[in-house]
Formats: structure tokens, C-alpha cells, sequence
């Protein structure tokens, strides 16, 4: 199926989060996750079903101190 | 003699907060905090680069076990930005912490404080333990008091800038009224500006660019940590007032 994932297209087998984070070579541990704009708790990673057409958001934390991270790049 | 920062029942063991933006690489980041000898340290959320995947990770180095990790929502603009990235910033940390920044302004950089005053109340109904870097504003910082904020963070002058503490008649009202922490965020551009801070009373300063942006940003870190904990001292000490003429420190008596 094709997904969206931190704005690129992606074309994926992984049928939940879990498995795309998984496959990504992304520790769980470190991220959080929103799947068309819901959040989805990290216990609840592997339940997610993934849909053809969703957007996935992985995110995690960088170095900034006061609008340090650079949100252009 | 115990003089520790306690904000709601988290104690903090150093009076200066560390942001990890700017710097060259994950190592100096870590030297830098290590010599800072902050506990807080304060990071962005952003999105994982999942095209060019590099395997370090910045909690590699900022171990969240001996650090308090407090993330921010800098670089939104709007309450509905600044209330997602908290939520994800919750759901990738370990804490309720959030260091809450609306922006109004690139230029500037200063706090749209209307919309930080809306975000900080839905965030503390959440349970969100909520840092809002503000104005030196005094009435503004008030009210995201009563709103629910756990401290207030005001500036010393705009991000980055290092002018210093630009307003400090201001910083000291917003003192004499809160009822909550006051902890000076943004514009401090040497040791001395982070000393003035804490003279004035604010529980505590923190600090990014003055460190990230100076040529030896490790010695520049033990340097504000040492002007945190002087200006601290001083505050309590209490100073002198000042006076137009001198007033002689040695005996009349004795003399020749």
C-alpha cells in the first residue's frame, strides 16, 4: 500500500506502526507517532492498523534551546 | 543550607536550564551540559529523517535518567501547533513537561501572548506541567498564572540576542507578584547578564546561544554556571544600597 511518512510517499508492507517503525530501522523507545493527526500511544503501536492513503508523522527530539531546532530544514 | 528549586514536587538540582540547539555535533552537547552543570536541558521535536537515516540519537548522549529532559514547541506559531507538538513531545518523552512557545513575530521572535495564554490553559487542564516563555510582561505573566502555568518564563530581551536583561524594573514587579517560579529565558549574552538575572530574585536562567554561539562554548558554560550560583548567593545575601557619595570602610579612629 502507499503511505505518507514524514512527508515522503511510501510504498509499504507493514501493516501497523510497529512493523513500519520496524522497518524504517526506528527505535520506539524514542519516538512518538501520529497517524492522520491522531497521536497513537507507544503501547498501542503494534494494534494501529495501517490503511492505504494514511499519513504518518514519526517524530523525536533534536538539540534546541529556544527556538533552537530549525524548523526550515 | 538547602536552597533548592522545587517546581511542582520536581526538584531541581541546578538554578541554570541548558538548551541543546546550535551546536556542532552530539558531543559537545554533552561536554557542554556536563559542564554546565545544569539538570534541565531542553530539546525540539521534529521529525525523524526517515530518507537518510543517521543511527545517533541525542538521547544517546543526554542520558534522561541523569537529566530532566524538557522539550519545547519552539518554531510554532500558532495554539494549534504549539498544542500538538506537546502532545507528541509527551508521547516521545518521559515527563509532563513542556517548555511552551507561541511565536508571533520571525523578526523578533517574541511571544504572540495571546495565543500562549489559550495554550497554556488547555495544556495545564491536560496535566501538562507548562513553562510559557513570555514577554517581561507583568500583567501577562499574571495571568498564564492563573491560567495554570507552573512557572513563568519571561525575557531578557529577544532570543539569541544577547543584550542582556534589557528590562530589569520590569523582571522585578513580575517577581514581587508571582506566586509561581519566575526563571528568565532568552537574552542573556555573557555570564554577567545570567548573574543580573538571578540578583534580581529569578529562580532560575536559561541558556542556549550565549553558550552555543561562544567561541569556547564549554569554558562559557562553567563560566554561567558560576554566575548562576553567585547571583543566586547575592540575592539571598542582600546587597547594599546604592548611595551618590562614598561612605570611608576603614576606621577614623587611630589614625595619625
Amino acid at each position: 500500500m502507499k503511505i505518507k511518512v514524514n512527508g515522503e510517499d511510501k510504498e509499504t508492507q507493514s501493516e501497523n506502526v510497529l512493523q513500519l517503525l520496524k522497518e524504517l530501522d526506528i527505535v520506539p523507545e524514542r519516538v512518538a507517532v501520529e497517524v492522520n493527526l491522531g497521536i497513537i500511544k507507544r503501547a498501542d503501536f503494534e494494534n494501529c492498523k495501517l490503511h492505504d492513503g494514511d499519513t504518518v508523522e514519526i517524530v523525536y527530539f533534536v538539540g534546541g534551546g529556544i527556538y533552537g531546532g530549525q524548523i526550515s530544514n | 543550607m538547602e536552597d533548592k528549586l522545587v517546581i511542582k514536587g520536581i526538584e531541581f538540582k541546578s538554578r541554570l536550564w541548558i538548551g541543546t540547539g546550535k551546536y556542532k555535533d552530539f558531543e559537545e552537547t554533552a561536554s557542554v551540559v556536563e559542564a554546565s552543570g545544569a539538570d534541565v536541558v531542553t530539546v525540539a521535536v521534529r521529525r525523524v529523517n526517515i530518507v537518510d537515516r543517521k543511527s545517533e540519537n541525542l538521547l544517546d548522549y543526554i542520558d534522561p535518567k541523569k537529566y530532566k529532559i524538557l522539550p519545547n514547541t519552539a518554531g510554532c506559531y500558532t495554539v494549534e501547533d504549539a498544542l500538538r507538538y506537546s502532545r507528541l513531545a509527551r508521547e516521545a518523552g518521559v515527563s509532563d513537561m513542556i517548555k511552551l512557545e507561541v511565536i508571533g513575530d520571525e523578526k523578533t521572535l517574541f511571544p504572540d501572548v495571546i495565543g500562549l495564554l489559550k495554550a497554556t490553559e488547555i495544556l495545564a487542564k491536560e496535566g501538562f506541567i507548562v513553562f510559557p516563555y513570555t514577554n517581561d510582561d507583568p500583567i501577562m505573566a499574571k495571568r498564564l498564572e492563573d491560567a495554570g502555568a507552573a512557572a513563568v518564563m519571561p525575557l531578557g530581551a529577544p532570543i539569541g540576542s544577547g543584550l542582556g536583561i534589557r528590562n530589569p524594573y520590569n523582571i522585578k514587579i513580575i517577581l514581587e507578584a508571582a506566586k509561581v517560579p519566575v526563571i528568565v529565558d532568552a537574552g542573556v549574552g555573557t555570564a554577567s547578564d545570567a548573574a543580573i538575572a538571578m540578583e534580581l530574585g529569578c529562580d532560575a536562567v536559561l541558556i542556549n546561544t550565549a553558550v552555543a554561539g561562544a567561541k569556547d562554548p564549554i569554558t562559557m558554560a562553567e563560566a554561567m554556571k558560576h554566575a548562576v550560583i553567585a547571583g543566586r548567593l547575592a540575592h539571598k545575601a542582600g546587597r547594599i544600597p546604592k548611595k551618590l557619595y562614598a561612605t570611608a570602610s576603614s576606621p577614623i579612629e587611630g589614625m595619625l
